[in-house]
């Protein structure tokens, strides 16, 4: 292992893995297979499906026949669009990659001990 | 690009409503005690797990939206478990892949709203359970240098997708809706996600590699004495 470089602050390492974070989203999305994942394969698996005017129907015996259409599918963001644009993908990633940046680390900052706890403050006189 | 299709995680309807609610009840609570575990986890004056953890939180995102092919017609993608167990901790880690589902679901209409309890279940807790326990098992190779560390990354990513897909079959089990026999359904979910965990297990090592040559003492597994990692892991422990 690499000697740690741990004197210097993490903030560069930070502002890198959001970086690299936003450019998964942003560009690397657009290379994405648009193919149904594992789970979905099996839940259609017994289907056809055919498109009929943009929308797509399942033909034959599958577990994906049971599915609902999601409450939210008219939203703006809905399947990683724009308003149903779906060659704005990559900006559609950026703003979700930033609301989970602010939710889960604002989350984390605001529930983490302010103050030194008696035990800290006794370990902490040792330096 | 036919979106329509690429729902990444299971829909409402798939489960019925009763097994859905339990499992959205098993979530809140599982997510909870997480959040209480990670606090005093947490160590007063440590300003950098809490934004490292948002970060894994939104490269998980990212990284979920890359699907990645399989075999003719069918994909992948990161689940994110193992990845965050072994750079937060468990606790962590399961409310970094948790917060992820829900901004899928409330923001992008990905993945049911009723079926959010199932997926979190699945992704955030067992998922992130099943990484962290046997990257905690495979530990003293994980710190005996690069190779050991990536090759842990790899294995336990492995593992933990295919697991996490074991929990659909218990619920499809419980309170399937049909249209498919469970024995077709195990055999199909297990062969598929032997795949999507090789390709989860490369992207968990190459990420895992990258953050410990450049910040090794970011890594949780790698920073936690045994005794310490598991006692705060496993047990009650005295942490608050």
């Amino acid at each position: 292992m690499t000697t740690s470089p741990s004197r210097r602050g993490p903030i560069g390492f930070f502002v890198g893995f959001g970086v690299v974070a936003l450019l998964i989203a942003g560009l690397l999305s657009y290379l994405a297979s648009s193919n149904p994942d594992g789970l979905d394969t099996v839940t259609l698996n017994g289907c056809e499906v055919t498109e009929v005017g943009g929308a797509e129907q399942l033909s034959g015996e599958c577990i994906a026949q049971n599915a609902r259409d999601h409450a939210l599918a008219d939203s703006p963001l809905a399947d990683y669009t724009l308003g149903g644009n779906d060659g704005l993908v990559g900006l559609a990633g950026v703003i979700g990659v930033l609301v989970t940046l602010a939710l889960a680390g604002g989350l984390f900052w605001l529930v983490r001990p302010r103050q030194r706890r008696w035990a800290d403050k006794t370990r902490a006189g040792k330096t | 690009m036919t979106t329509d299709t690429v729902a990444m995680h299971m829909s409402d309807g798939i489960v019925s409503a009763p097994v859905s609610a339990v499992f959205g009840l098993v979530a809140a609570a599982g997510l909870g005690y997480s959040l209480t575990r990670a606090r005093a986890g947490l160590r007063a004056g440590d300003d950098r797990t809490a934004p490292m953890a948002g970060l894994v939180a939104a490269f998980i995102f990212a990284v979920q939206m890359i699907n990645f092919p399989v075999l003719p017609g069918v994909s992948g993608h990161l689940l994110g478990g193992a990845l965050a167990a072994i750079l937060v901790g468990p606790w962590l880690g399961a409310l970094c892949v948790g917060i992820v589902l829900v901004v899928q679901a409330l923001l992008f209409a990905d993945g049911g709203l009723t079926a959010l309890g199932t997926n979190i279940t699945n992704m955030a807790l067992i998922g992130t359970w099943t990484g962290f326990v046997v990257a905690l098992a495979l530990r003293r190779l994980a710190t005996r240098g690069r190779g050991g560390l990536v090759t842990v990354a790899f294995v336990s990513a492995l593992v933990n997708t295919v697991v996490a897909s074991l929990g659909f079959v218990v619920q499809y089990a419980i309170g399937g809706a049909g249209g498919s026999s469970l024995g077709t359904v195990v055999v199909a979910i297990i062969g598929v996600h032997i795949l999507i965990g090789i390709g989860e297990g490369i992207i968990t090592a190459l990420t895992v590699g990258a953050v410990a040559s450049a910040r090794p003492d970011l890594v949780y597994l790698l920073r936690q004495s045994p005794a310490r990692t598991a006692a705060t892991a496993t047990t009650d422990g005295s942490a608050s």
